[in-house]
């Protein structure tokens, strides 16, 4: 795989990041108060990625292969179960608490947070811990 | 509710919404692959499958932003007030659901809603849900 289009396609996501304000953890929690004073600003982000994202996967999601010849690897499951669900609960605890999501917290380890090393730490230790209890279950 | 006008902002919101957009849809279409940021980094973590290289690169990718936006924009705003034990807390709790869940804000809230995929939707609801039922908490029963 070319590596030097992927750097080049996250460092466009990153800056999609920064341009939106989403690399804030406080502009984060400000929309996750809704009781406080909301700030909407994150679901127009949304808005704005999936109304690209629909044009970008509807029009190329049902390919084989993809236009640099590789293999298209997209989920195939549709089946809604318990991990799913408990998953997206447990994630939306840590969001809350601390307003960052992988994406973001990665991203401002470039800006040289130093509160972001520490989550990013703790959030592999947590994604090793997962495949470890894994194993054994 | 009440908006807080002042710190809305509408078009850079959209605009940077649209540029992660594009980048999922690249990754797509150029990769074949999900710009799943959890699962990019969670791969990482698995036992070597000659797969690690491209998934280096998109995270260095996502690392060298804040660097090239100091250089042109200036210094980026991240305020954290979080305190060290959350922090730790937040990071465990995002790192073992985001893998158990199968994503996160990206892979499941950003692509998986473009895909129309019925599990991004109800993982989606889910972790929004709870981030907002734990803020509420935070801040307006224990007054964070």
């Amino acid at each position: 795989m070319p590596l030097l289009s992927a750097f080049l396609i996250g460092l466009l996501f990153g800056l999609g990041l920064l341009l939106s304000g989403m690399i804030n953890p406080a502009k984060v929690l400000g929309f996750l108060d809704l009781a406080g004073d909301w700030d909407p600003s994150l679901a127009l982000v949304m808005v704005g990625a999936i109304g690209v994202g629909l044009v970008g996967f509807g029009l190329f999601g049902q390919r084989q292969r993809s236009v640099l010849g590789e293999p298209m690897r997209l989920p195939t499951r549709r089946d809604v179960d318990r991990p799913l669900v408990i998953g997206g609960l447990g994630f939306g605890v840590g969001w809350g608490l601390a307003g960052f999501c992988p994406g973001p917290a990665i991203t401002a380890l470039g800006a040289g947070e130093s509160k972001a090393f520490v989550f990013v730490a703790a959030m592999l230790l947590g994604m090793w811990l997962f495949g470890q209890w894994q194993k054994k279950s | 509710m009440s908006i807080d006008w002042s710190a809305f902002t509408p078009w850079s919101a959209l605009a940077g919404g649209m540029l992660i957009g594009l980048a999922a849809s690249l990754l797509l279409i150029l990769h074949g692959r999900i710009a799943g940021i959890s699962g990019i980094v969670g791969g990482l973590l698995q036992t070597p499958d000659g797969d690690h290289r491209w998934r280096i690169a998109f995270l260095g990718g996502l690392i060298a932003a804040p660097l090239l936006w100091a250089l042109s924009v200036g210094t980026p705003s991240i305020q954290v007030d979080a305190g060290y034990p959350t922090l730790i807390l937040a990071g465990l709790l995002v790192g073992f659901f985001t893998r158990l869940g199968a994503g996160c804000t990206s892979g499941h809230g950003v692509c998986g809603l473009s895909r129309l995929s019925p599990r991004s939707l109800v993982a989606t609801l889910s972790f929004m849900a709870a981030g907002f039922a734990t803020v509420f908490v935070m801040r307006h029963l224990f007054g964070g």
